[in-house]
């Protein structure tokens, strides 16, 4: 987990996974939608790859790489925790909402009486 | 016990330093925004659920300062903290957050509410002061989750033991 949120950490190479997310993409392609340099790019795709972010397949003379949607998997079971004691929090809130517009409405039937 | 709600809350890593969380409420915001600064409602809605939540301060202005204790017990009580930066009724509030026990890792959080057709979108960005801070404040919850998973396993074994003495007899 550690691997994965250190190379997201840079961020030419969260970047480079919001383009992935969209659709596989050559590294070619990668270098001119950011405006970095190849080697740069190469270097950034490397540590991505090492991390298990992303993965390479040769298609004819390309290199094209894309997403593990299991590295993806992994992060947001990373969350998931965090989100649940967020999520609990909100629940408890949509109560008081609740009894706050019911109050609400009670107090604007009364002035209507 | 609050009902499951048709909303579901987001969390997502906008860059290394932060937490991005949204959720919707089917509630205007003027009463979102209350719900927010009002000590007495505060402590219905804030703390984790099955724990009491006191508010011990609640100085809602700029340079005010907020203590919430919460826990199931005395014995397992601990307080939150921090200082309001910014208060602007009823769309943004702008507060400092610190847990006691993890004195000195703080988060400038900024909670933001907008409305579309009577309901509120309420978005929380949480900056922290390094990527070690952020990362350590989303693997508090997963420990807050494993140690639930751990009571749950204890209740477990409790249970088989005592099947097992009663099968025994």
């Amino acid at each position: 987990m550690q691997e994965i949120l250190s190379a997201l950490a840079e961020p030419n190479r969260l970047q480079i996974v919001e383009l992935l997310r969209r659709k596989p993409l050559a590294v070619g392609e990668i270098v001119e939608r950011l405006g970095l340099r190849q080697p740069q790019v190469s270097k950034h795709l490397r540590v991505l790859s090492e991390a298990g972010l992303v993965e390479v397949r040769p298609v004819g003379q390309l290199r094209i790489y894309r997403i593990r949607a299991q590295a993806l998997k992994e992060l947001d079971t990373w969350l998931d925790p965090y989100r649940r004691t967020w999520d609990e929090r909100f629940d408890q809130l949509d109560d008081v909402l609740r009894d706050l517009k019911e109050k609400d409405k009670g107090k604007r039937n009364g002035r209507r009486k | 016990m609050a009902a499951a709600s048709e909303y579901k809350t987001k969390v997502t890593l906008p860059s290394d330093r932060e937490i991005l969380i949204t959720r919707e409420f089917d509630a205007p915001r003027d009463v979102v925004f209350k719900a927010m600064i009002d000590p007495a409602l505060i402590s219905r809605w804030w703390g984790p659920r099955g724990h009491t939540t006191r508010v011990d301060k609640m100085d809602v202005r700029p340079g005010g300062a907020w203590r919430y204790i919460s826990g199931t017990s005395a014995a397992d009580e601990t307080a939150f903290r921090g200082e309001y930066r910014e208060i602007k009724a009823p769309e943004r509030i702008v507060q400092t957050f610190e847990w006691e026990p993890m004195a000195g890792h703080i988060s400038v959080d900024t909670a933001t509410l907008t409305e579309r057709d009577g309901r509120t979108l309420l978005t929380v960005r949480s900056l922290f002061a390094s990527k070690e801070d952020r990362d350590g404040m989303v693997q508090s919850g997963m420990e807050k989750g494993l140690a639930e998973t751990h009571d749950r396993f204890a209740e477990l074994l409790a249970e088989l033991r005592a099947e097992a003495r009663t099968g025994a007899r």
